[in-house]
């Protein structure tokens, strides 16, 4: 049926010829649809079926420690990464290493055994021999919660991948850019802040959203020390009810709900940067 | 004014300056030149001579390995020396114009104003509009540098380096990135410059302008000085053969 009229089209014109004109279905961006339609389904089987609605109530709470995990933990790790990244830049030789340091070990163990070694061992000890002076001193104990523990490591792994985002965007500026700020006077700090990072943030917002998405996803991590976040109170409620299919399917739709929502958000931003960028040098 | 000493004090003074890169690249080899206040010297060379690395020692955007480069009195290779004052009487004007992406031309005129010269927002703006004016496109206040031609973008870095009201120039190939139908417009801000008795140093491959401005030209190459004195001798008659080779590769 639809080879009738292409082929009529066809005829009209003589001969078949390359053509630069692509069909609105070539260009359609069917897997948004596809996402949309699975996404309104799922809604759709939690909205109306009695087990996955009760799955829904138990779980859906855990959303505020998801999101608050998430929020401590990328804003911690912003300013570890905008200070390693810089670090490594820095003139100075021990910021340098220091820096680099960082950056290469803690990339090179995975999260999960960091989550345990932090909040079972580095911090207790710590406190502990805080402690003992905090308490003699003050008569205060410094305590943290296994929340803020898995937290924190989170903000130390994503610290060390947003410093080589910060490192790399610093360098992207051409070095003309930070000569001309220097020429006319202006000190290493006042470049650093007038001139080079306001354009560096172009290539550093884009790849600091992904690892927004990724703090999200990887929060479901502080399940393993029983912080009640989505994915905790999931297997809670699947292994109390034995209702693994509904639990599993709650906690699918959240993240995916959070996830595909943020980078949609952030392809939007990008597009409106790049748009911005039109007939620039 | 006689070929190596100027109307006034020396503004400029290098002694003994090499730069060496990566311990085997020899950009500057043993330089010694002097600029005296008001002095227009224009130094030409082949590509790669060291022009550049010469202009970047005035005002240490390039460290040099040995020498020394005295500007206006400071000696900016004397590690006590405030490097940053010394800029701010330095103006320099960049092959790739090097404005900010990201700024206005008022504001990037008035950047460095009102950090380095703690000029109020209305001071530097009534400095950059005159400076606008004095390059000839007062109009393009508000625009960002990506709205405007390679010729304008040039003549808003003049006027960034002359708003704050240097004792020295810089040029450094300020037309060599430019269309040729643009080239005339930023050379007659620069002669205007030196009819007002602007002490310039110009890197430049624009003989006509040498001819009409320097006061001395100073060829270049290998990182040395092969010859140096008032533009209309050493076009007529370069003492040494080097020179007369490079004359004649790229006079007509
Ligand atoms: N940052 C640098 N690192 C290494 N070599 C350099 C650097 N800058 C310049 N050079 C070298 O020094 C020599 C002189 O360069 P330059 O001063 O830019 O020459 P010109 O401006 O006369 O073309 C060239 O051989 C160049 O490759
Ligand atoms: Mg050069």
């Amino acid at each position: 049926m639809a080879t009738e009229p292409r082929r009529v089209q066809r005829g009209r014109r003589g001969a078949t010829r390359v053509t630069d004109e692509r069909p609105w279905w070539d260009t359609f961006p069917w897997w948004g649809a596809i996402i949309v339609a699975i996404l309104l389904w799922m809604a759709w089987q939690i909205l109306t079926k009695e087990n996955y609605e009760l799955a829904w109530t138990r779980i859906a709470p855990g959303l505020r420690l998801t999101i608050t995990s998430t929020l401590q933990a990328f804003t911690i790790a912003l300013i570890i990464g905008m200070v390693a990244g810089m670090g490594q830049l820095s003139r100075n030789v021990v910021s340098r290493n220091v820096a680099r340091t960082y950056v290469e070990f803690i990339r090179g163990i995975p999260i999960l055994p960091l989550i345990f070694t932090v909040a079972l061992i580095v911090v207790p000890e710590v406190t502990d021999a805080l402690n003992s002076r905090l308490d003699a001193w003050f008569g205060w104990e410094f305590k943290l919660s296994f929340q803020m523990r898995a937290t924190v490591t989170l903000a130390l792994i994503y610290g060390a991948y947003m410093a080589e985002i910060f490192r790399g965007g610093i360098q992207s500026v051409p070095p003309g850019q930070s000569e001309a700020g220097r020429s006319l006077g202006l000190t290493r700090r006042q470049t650093m802040s007038s001139v080079v990072l306001p354009q560096a943030m172009r290539a550093i917002i884009p790849p600091l959203g992904n690892d927004f998405i990724a703090i999200l996803k990887d929060t479901s991590l502080l399940s393993v020390l029983g912080v009640l976040e989505i994915t905790q109170r999931g297997r809670q409620f699947s292994a109390s009810t034995f209702k693994f299919r509904e639990g599993y399917f709650v906690v699918s739709f959240i993240y995916l709900l959070l996830t595909l929502s943020l980078s949609l958000l952030l392809s939007l931003l990008e597009r409106r940067m790049t748009r911005d960028r039109k007939g620039q040098r | 004014m006689t070929s190596d000493a100027g109307p006034g004090a020396n503004m400029i003074s290098i002694r003994g300056l090499t730069k060496t890169f990566d311990k085997t690249i020899h950009a500057v080899r043993n330089v010694d030149l002097d600029v005296a206040e008001g002095e227009v010297v224009v130094i030409v060379g082949p590509s790669g001579s060291g022009k550049s690395t010469i202009l970047r020692c005035i005002n240490l955007l390039e460290i040099p390995t040995e020498g020394t480069v005295e500007v206006d009195g400071f000696e900016v290779t004397d590690p006590r020396t405030d490097i940053d004052r010394v800029r701010a009487e330095v103006g320099m004007v960049f092959q790739q114009f090097n404005l900010f992406p990201h700024l206005t031309v008022m504001e990037n005129i008035t950047l460095a104003q009102r950090k380095v010269r703690d000029r109020s927002r209305g001071e530097a703006r009534e400095m950059g509009m005159r400076q606008l004016v004095h390059v000839g496109i007062p109009e393009k206040a508000d625009a960002y540098p990506r709205q405007l031609s390679g010729g304008q973008q040039q003549r808003v870095a003049i006027a960034r380096a002359l708003a704050m009201e240097p004792k020295v120039m810089l040029f450094d190939e300020p037309t060599s990135a430019l269309d040729p139908e643009m080239v005339k417009e930023v050379l007659d801000v620069m002669l205007e410059l030196v009819s007002e008795g602007m002490t310039m140093v110009v890197v430049t491959h624009e003989m006509g302008f040498a001819r009409a401005a320097a006061d001395r030209l100073v060829f270049i190459d290998e990182g040395e000085i092969v010859e140096i004195g008032p533009p209309d001798e050493v076009f007529a008659n370069p003492a040494q053969e080097r020179t007369r080779a490079f004359f004649d590769k790229i006079l007509y």
